[in-house]
């Protein structure tokens, strides 16, 4: 069993199990934090964007200056903003017979692999992942080509030139590697191959093994994966959470018992606890509007915006901001809402008990009803006929390199009044506002990552008891930046099996069983015989019939009558040699008893050792030793066979046969 | 007795002695006996018993009946006790064998009775009493109690085990302080047997393998030497300390709790010569592990007289975790720890990081030990202020994570500690103690600026957040000020401006508790620094007066309470919201009034009103400028909307701010002394109308008369009070004498007499201050506030009515039954 790693990024994952004949791929998470080496897109003309200087060498060498910009100290690609693939040569994708998607943020990078790497097999996943991940990657997409950069920067990215670069763009890897964005329809097409599957549904893979998704907790859909066969299980637990948000909770019991554990999309902020963060969000946010300034929140259109809203929607009257309007501006943002409001029964049990009464699930319902909601698919439109401030603003993309947000960052960064509050927790929140530096608006970081934390992972283990974790390395140790926290590692026994990207696992178990079904004629001739209380044995002489990963005993064929004719026979017509077979012993050889039948029978002068394994019986006048094991008797004698035909049946005196 | 009850008592025997008859509660015969108690201790039980032969009679019939309740037969036991404490009374019970057949084993001792914990509890209690004289003594040996005591002692319930535990000293005492007691040499091999009896088995609990028959022991010791002071108790322990003393060779010690309290209660009452006891505390200090010798090292600390080495001990081991924590801290080695010479024990550090659990207790329990030393006057000296500053500052930084520890026991110790609550409450506790202290100004630096990152953590959680604020008022009230100045000092000024951005945050946040821990805070602040020009022009500065102001519409009712106090107190300072129009400064201010009046006649909970109340009597006594505008309409305005109010608590501040009032217009009140030989100094005439007039513009009286016959028993105290008060002012003016037949008065007193009588509706209508000093004087103040000042049960609490209670509870019973035929 191996698994190749594809992913480096802890939380956006991509795995390759290759488990008994099957090829099995776990997740495809696009890691989009390469986008921070490039500038941001804007939807409106910036003039403070389009002059900024071209980047020189030290000696004043400008050939990069059309590809490279500089501001406030930092360069960036001018470029359109470039993703990181997960590895594609480390094995033959085309190979992968099933991939499986843990929730809608894994599958960002699919369409680059489905579409480009001659994969055919099928995609799993459940109907929110895939309706979501498709808003996803529609608004990514819309983002990006609703601002078509006729430049593309490619010159940088060779090795001899990037090793001049200053940091981070010197230090970024596998740019080689990295992409521009797909379109819609590799997107479609993608999002074809997938088969819609329901929680705790079993699905067969060419009868070699089950895969079964569990709910996992983190967000609508997502699941978490157990892959067994009938002798083992692996459990693949990704993106996880135990908090009470939105989704239904999470499955732990069903990961009881895995002979390996693989644990990715652990919380990327462990040191901040969801809650504290919500209520350090609210506080700005108040505190922000009070005070006449504006609130941006660049946030994916889905996921914690569901709860953000909902906090916002007992908390706003209290504090006094009713008045205020919240927009919500994203392509998909009219989509996400409703979506939301009718995948029901994958919701925690709260919100499927009000879907009875009948009321809307999540409160945005009436917040939208209310007008205090109100959400446009751009800044374009409508949007700039209701826009009123103060007000709060949610859009993407969280990275602030394109979509609407850009637009915000240079309408309200100038003013000290106005708030940017980073509530995603993918992105370096100083590395996203780099291109925006000087900057005046307040700035105010409050990480939501509901994923599980390192306390959390530990009681999780200590109770589902899994015989060996695997998992990126980076939880294997503590944050580099925190090197004292040693609590914010994975403490397990045995210690848990890291991997980094581009590597490939050797999972430290062996399968040692293997099912096989005996047909029932033959199950009918069998004839067990009691070798102690409880335990029967019978012996069976068979077929082995192994087709599509399933093995069948069936009974032999009969002797074919000899015909006479001199016809050539096939060699796939041979018969297997049915031999009359020795019948089996077993039980265990009394040396006492052994000794003393041996004596009756005229052998004098016996010896007994005791051995390590057993003992050793030794005939001294007849120059023969006999070896009394556990689980075998060797009788050595010098070519006296008729000594060792009667010793042997001695032996046999003490065994039972069958 | 009074003939009364006397007349009562047979019936209520009778109820008790009847099984059918269920008795009300217990707690009824808990009264009853209270009753018993008195009466047997105001006269002869011999005589009662003798006046009411049904006693005799209901405890004969109790030991007859088969069927009664556990409750009555417990009772019985307790009475007889009652009865026999007197030796001429026990006697007389003696001669009918009563005795025995309650507490020997003819009695519900060998009985199914016994299995019920309310009938050993009484047996217990009974004998209790019982002991009090030498006959009970030989009733007790004669009847073999004392091994029915022992077993007693080792009852699953523990009311009773703990009960015979004391029995057991108590019995002891008697024996012991007999006539003899002076004579008796401290050595135990003459006491009587009966003492001996009771020693031998403590002897043999000592030795036992048994823990629980240790601790019994032990307990039953603690006991003996906490309450009893004759001169035998040393020759006890010069008999017993041997056993004590070889419990600490035992690993682990066992009974550990029970051996600390008895050490310290034999420290207590021995004298401070005994060399031995405070060897054996030294030795006991050794032996027990951090955990166990924290409270005994506590109660050593607090004993008067000790030896100072002893002392040095103890206080060594209250000191240990946190100088473990200091060490293991220390990113190199520094100056002499909190131990000077020695380091961290390494028992202590194996405890420290054994489990999350023993780290948390252990800590918590040397920073509480170490808060509650803090301010006695005893604490050891030199007290070592700055490394305990050091340790709480570390302890709070390794709860956060801020702190980088670099050794393998730091790193250890910050993942067990980190968002640890209970520890970081406990450290805050005591870093707020230590403000009493001084310390190196770099290490109140250090304070402030772990204090700032607990205010400024969102993963503080709002009862850390609480102890933060805490803590921080108490270093700020108690940071230096500027020599010859009485501003802030520096640095205290540099705080403050970095705090008051947090105050804004979080009078922002979305939990309730913790915009009240900013709005406490804030008033606290501004009640004691309000006049300082630094805290003033940081606090103008910023947006928290606006913030605060707008609290006042919050939705949750504790909330605008505190804000309401805050809002009040910043506008007592002058530091309310910056006037929204410059030209008129006093419409910020009077648009305040006009809100707290608000709040005051249109809020839905009582909180906001009460501290509004509060607000306004405060402005009027310190003369708040919007206030003293005009106080006549202010006064009214509030008056009214007090009296309309349905919580007692805002009509009695009313009558609170109306005293106030009467006070700024007639003078002081006399003396609150009773036994002031002055009486109340009468305002001159002039002034006096004058003042009338004024009360009765404002409606004064009505609220008043009004509050007199309120359905809650402090409104009308606090008014009859006020109206005395009054009435003592204008008592020699003549001029009204005849108003006093006027119809108005005539038509006033018979609308107070309705109101007397319950119907409030009608309104009194304006007064002359005329018939106001004729309704003072014609009504009846001291009657009312003697009667007022009776507890409102005195007429359900005397004993006829109890007994009346009891037999009309079984009465109404009775004819419920007789329906059902």
């Amino acid at each position: 069993m191996k698994l190749y790693c594809l992913s480096g990024h802890p939380t956006l994952p991509c795995n390759v199990l290759k488990f008994k004949s099957t090829t099995i791929m776990l997740d495809c998470g696009l890691d989009m934090n390469s986008t921070l080496n490039f500038l941001p897109l804007p939807l409106v003309q910036s003039p403070r964007l389009s002059n900024l200087p071209g980047w020189s060498l030290k000696d004043g060498n400008a050939f990069l200056d059309k590809e490279l910009k500089e501001c406030s100290g930092h360069v960036f690609v001018d470029s359109v903003p470039e993703f990181c693939l997960p590895e594609t040569e480390l094995i033959d994708l085309s190979t992968v017979d099933v991939i499986l998607i843990s929730n809608y943020h894994c599958m960002m990078a699919l369409p680059y692999i489905t579409e480009h790497t001659g994969f055919t097999g099928t995609v799993y996943a459940t109907e929110p992942s895939v309706q979501i991940g498709r808003l996803l990657m529609e608004e990514l997409v819309n983002f990006i080509e609703r601002v078509p950069k006729a430049q593309s920067a490619s010159l940088w990215k060779n090795k001899d030139i990037q090793r001049l670069l200053p940091s981070p763009l010197k230090d970024a890897v596998e740019v080689s590697t990295w992409r521009r964005c797909y379109t819609m329809q590799e997107v479609n097409s993608a999002l074809s191959k997938i088969q819609l599957v329901g929680y705790s549904q079993k699905i067969e893979l060419f009868g070699a093994v089950q895969v079964t998704p569990l709910s996992s907790g983190y967000a609508l859909g997502s699941s978490n994966w157990i892959i067994q066969s009938h002798y083992e299980k692996v459990s693949y637990v990704s993106g996880s959470s135990l908090l009470t948000t939105h989704p239904q909770p999470m499955d732990q019991a069903s990961l009881k018992n895995s002979d390996v554990l693989i644990l990715t999309g652990l919380t990327q902020i462990p040191t901040a606890n969801p809650d504290s963060m919500v209520g350090e969000f609210c506080s700005n946010l108040a505190l922000t509007v009070r005070n006449g300034g504006n609130v941006l929140v660049p946030c994916y259109p889905s996921g914690v915006i569901y709860d953000l809203l909902e906090c916002l929607y007992q908390y706003i009257d209290s504090a006094g901001l009713s008045s205020i309007p919240f927009y919500f501006i994203s392509p998909v943002a009219n989509s996400s809402l409703e979506f939301s409001q009718i995948f029901a029964e994958w919701l925690c049990h709260n919100k499927q008990t009000k879907v009875y009464l009948p009321e809307p699930p999540f409160p945005h319902a009436e917040l939208i009803q209310t007008n205090k909601l109100k959400h446009y698919p751009s800044i374009h439109g409508d949007f700039s006929n209701d826009f009123r401030q103060p007000c709060v603003v949610f859009t993407g993309h969280p990275s602030l390199r394109f979509g609407d947000v850009v637009h915000f960052m240079e309408l309200w960064g100038k003013s000290s009044l106005n708030t940017v509050i980073f509530t995603e927790p993918d992105f370096s929140y100083l590395e996203a506002l780099a291109p925006y530096q000087p900057l005046a608006m307040k700035c105010i970081y409050c990480p939501i990552d509901t994923r599980l934390n390192f306390i959390q992972v530990s009681k999780l283990l200590k109770e589902v008891q899994p015989l060996h974790v695997v998992c990126p390395e980076q939880y294997t140790q503590p944050p580099p930046a925190q090197s004292h926290r040693i609590d914010l590692m994975i403490d397990c026994q045995p210690p848990a099996m890291s991997y980094r990207r581009a590597e490939v696992l050797a999972l430290p178990f062996k399968r040692r069983y293997e099912k096989i079904e005996i047909m029932p004629e033959l199950a009918d001739s069998l004839v067990p015989m009691e070798i102690k209380p409880g335990v029967s044995l019978a012996t069976v002489s068979a077929v082995l019939h192994t087709k599509d990963n399933k093995h069948i005993l069936q009974p032999p064929p009969r002797p074919a009558q000899p015909t006479g004719g001199k016809k050539r026979k096939r060699a796939s017509d041979d018969i297997p040699d049915c031999k009359v077979l020795k019948p089996l012993l077993s039980g265990s050889i009394p040396v006492e008893q052994f000794v003393q039948t041996l004596e009756k029978h005229g052998f004098s002068d016996i010896k007994v050792e005791d051995t390590a394994k057993g003992h050793i019986v030794l005939l001294q006048e007849a120059e023969t030793l006999i070896q009394i094991e556990e689980d075998s008797t060797h009788i050595i004698c010098d070519n006296d066979e008729m000594l060792r035909v009667r010793l042997r049946d001695l032996v046999l005196k003490f065994l039972q046969k069958f | 007795m009074d003939p009364e009850c006397s007349r009562l008592l047979p019936a209520l025997c009778a109820v008790l002695a009847d099984p059918r008859q269920p008795v009300a509660d217990d707690t009824c015969l808990e009264k009853l006996l209270d009753w018993f108690t008195a009466v047997t201790e105001a006269g002869s039980s011999l005589l009662l018993l003798q006046e009411n032969p049904c006693l005799v009679e209901l405890l004969f019939h109790v030991l007859k009946s088969q069927d009664l309740s556990s409750r009555i037969l417990s009772f019985s036991l307790r009475l007889a006790g009652i009865f026999a404490a007197q030796e001429d009374c026990f006697q007389y019970l003696q001669q009918g064998e009563l005795l025995p057949m309650l507490f020997g084993e003819v009695g519900p001792l060998g009985g199914a009775a016994w299995t019920a914990p309310a009938v050993r509890s009484g047996w217990i209690q009974g004998l209790r009493t019982l002991a009090q004289h030498p006959s009970a003594l030989h009733f007790l040996a004669a009847c073999g109690a004392v091994d029915t005591i022992f077993s007693l002692q080792g009852d699953p319930s523990l009311f009773v085990a703990s009960a015979a535990g004391q029995l057991l000293v108590h019995i002891l005492d008697l024996v012991m302080r007999g006539p003899a007691e002076g004579r008796r040499s401290p050595q135990a091999c003459d006491w009587p047997a009966c003492a001996q009896k009771i020693v031998g088995h403590i002897e043999d609990s000592l030795c036992s393998t048994d823990i629980p028959q240790v601790t019994q022991a032990l307990s039953v010791l603690t006991t003996a030497f906490g309450h009893c002071h004759g001169l035998w108790t040393q020759g006890l322990w010069v008999r017993l300390s041997p056993l004590v003393a070889r419990l600490l060779e035992k690993d682990p010690v066992p009974a550990s709790h029970s051996l600390v309290d008895l050490l310290l209660s034999v420290a207590r009452s021995a004298p401070s010569s005994d060399r031995d006891l405070w060897e054996t505390l030294a030795q006991t200090l050794s032996h027990l592990s951090p955990t166990q010798a924290g409270p005994l090292a506590l109660g050593i600390l607090k004993l008067q007289d000790c030896p100072q080495v002893l002392r040095t001990q103890a206080f060594g081991i209250l000191l240990q975790p946190l100088a473990c924590v200091l060490e293991a801290a220390a990113q190199a080695p520094g100056p002499p720890g909190l131990l000077e010479g020695a380091a961290a024990d390494s028992m202590m550090v194996d405890t420290l990081l054994s489990s999350k659990s023993a780290c948390v207790g252990l800590l918590c329990c040397a920073l509480a030990h170490l808060g509650l030393l803090q301010p006695l006057p005893q604490r050891p000296s030199p007290w070592p202020q700055a490394p305990l500053l050091g340790a709480a500052v570390t302890i709070l930084r390794l709860c956060s994570g801020s702190a980088a520890p670099t050794s393998d026991v730091g790193g250890r110790l910050c993942a067990i500690l980190v968002g640890c609550g209970r520890v970081q409450r406990a450290a805050l506790d005591f870093l707020g103690a230590l403000s009493q202290g001084t310390g190196p100004q770099e290490l109140v630096t250090q304070v402030f600026s772990v204090l700032l990152e607990y205010l400024v953590s969102p993963e503080s959680s709002s009862m850390v957040l609480k102890k933060a604020f805490q803590a921080t008022l108490r270093w700020l009230l108690s940071s230096p000020k500027t020599p010859g100045c009485c501003d802030l000092d520096p640095h205290t000024q540099l705080f403050l401006r970095e705090l008051l951005p947090v105050l804004q945050k979080r009078l922002c946040s979305p939990c309730w508790e913790v915009r009240d821990s900013v709005l406490e805070f804030l008033t606290q602040m501004t009640r004691h620094c309000g006049g300082q020009a630094g805290f003033r022009q940081a606090l103008l500065a910023s947006e928290v007066p606006e913030l605060t102001k707008q609290l006042l519409r919050d939705p949750e009712s504790y909330v605008r309470a505190s804000a309401v106090t805050a809002t009040g107190q910043l506008s007592s300072w002058g530091l309310c919201a910056t006037p929204a129009i410059p030209e008129c400064p006093g419409a910020q201010q009077e648009s305040l009034l006009v809100e707290l009046l608000h709040i005051l006649s249109t809020d839905s909970e009582g909180f906001p009103r009460r501290a509004v109340m509060q607000v306004f009597t405060e402005w009027l006594r310190d003369g708040h400028a919007d206030v003293a505008e005009d106080a006549e309409r202010f006064v009214a305005g509030v008056l009214q909307a007090a009296s309309r109010d349905l919580d007692w608590e805002v009509r009695a501040q009313g009558l609170e701010l109306a005293l106030v009032f009467l006070e700024q217009l007639l003078g002081q009140r006399g003396s609150h002394c009773p036994y002031a030989v002055a009486l109340p100094e009468t305002a001159p005439p002039g002034v006096l109308d004058q003042a009338l007039q004024v009360l009765c513009r404002v409606q004064l009286f009505e609220f008043a008369f009004r509050a007199l016959f309120d359905c809650d028993r402090p409104v009308a105290q606090k008014s009859c009070d006020l109206l005395l008060f009054l009435r003592a002012k204008a008592a020699p003016c003549g001029s009204s004498q005849e108003a006093g037949d006027s119809p108005n008065v005539a038509s006033v007193e018979a609308t107070l007499q309705r109101w007397q009588a319950g119907e409030q509706g009608q309104p009194l209508g304006y007064l002359e201050p005329g018939a106001v000093v004729a309704l003072l004087r014609s009504i009846d103040l001291e009657g009312l506030r003697d009667t007022l000042a009776e507890s409102s049960d005195h007429v359900e609490k005397s004993p006829q009515s109890l007994l009346q209670d009891m037999l009309a509870a079984v009465g109404v019973l009775g004819e419920n039954e007789a329906d059902c035929y």
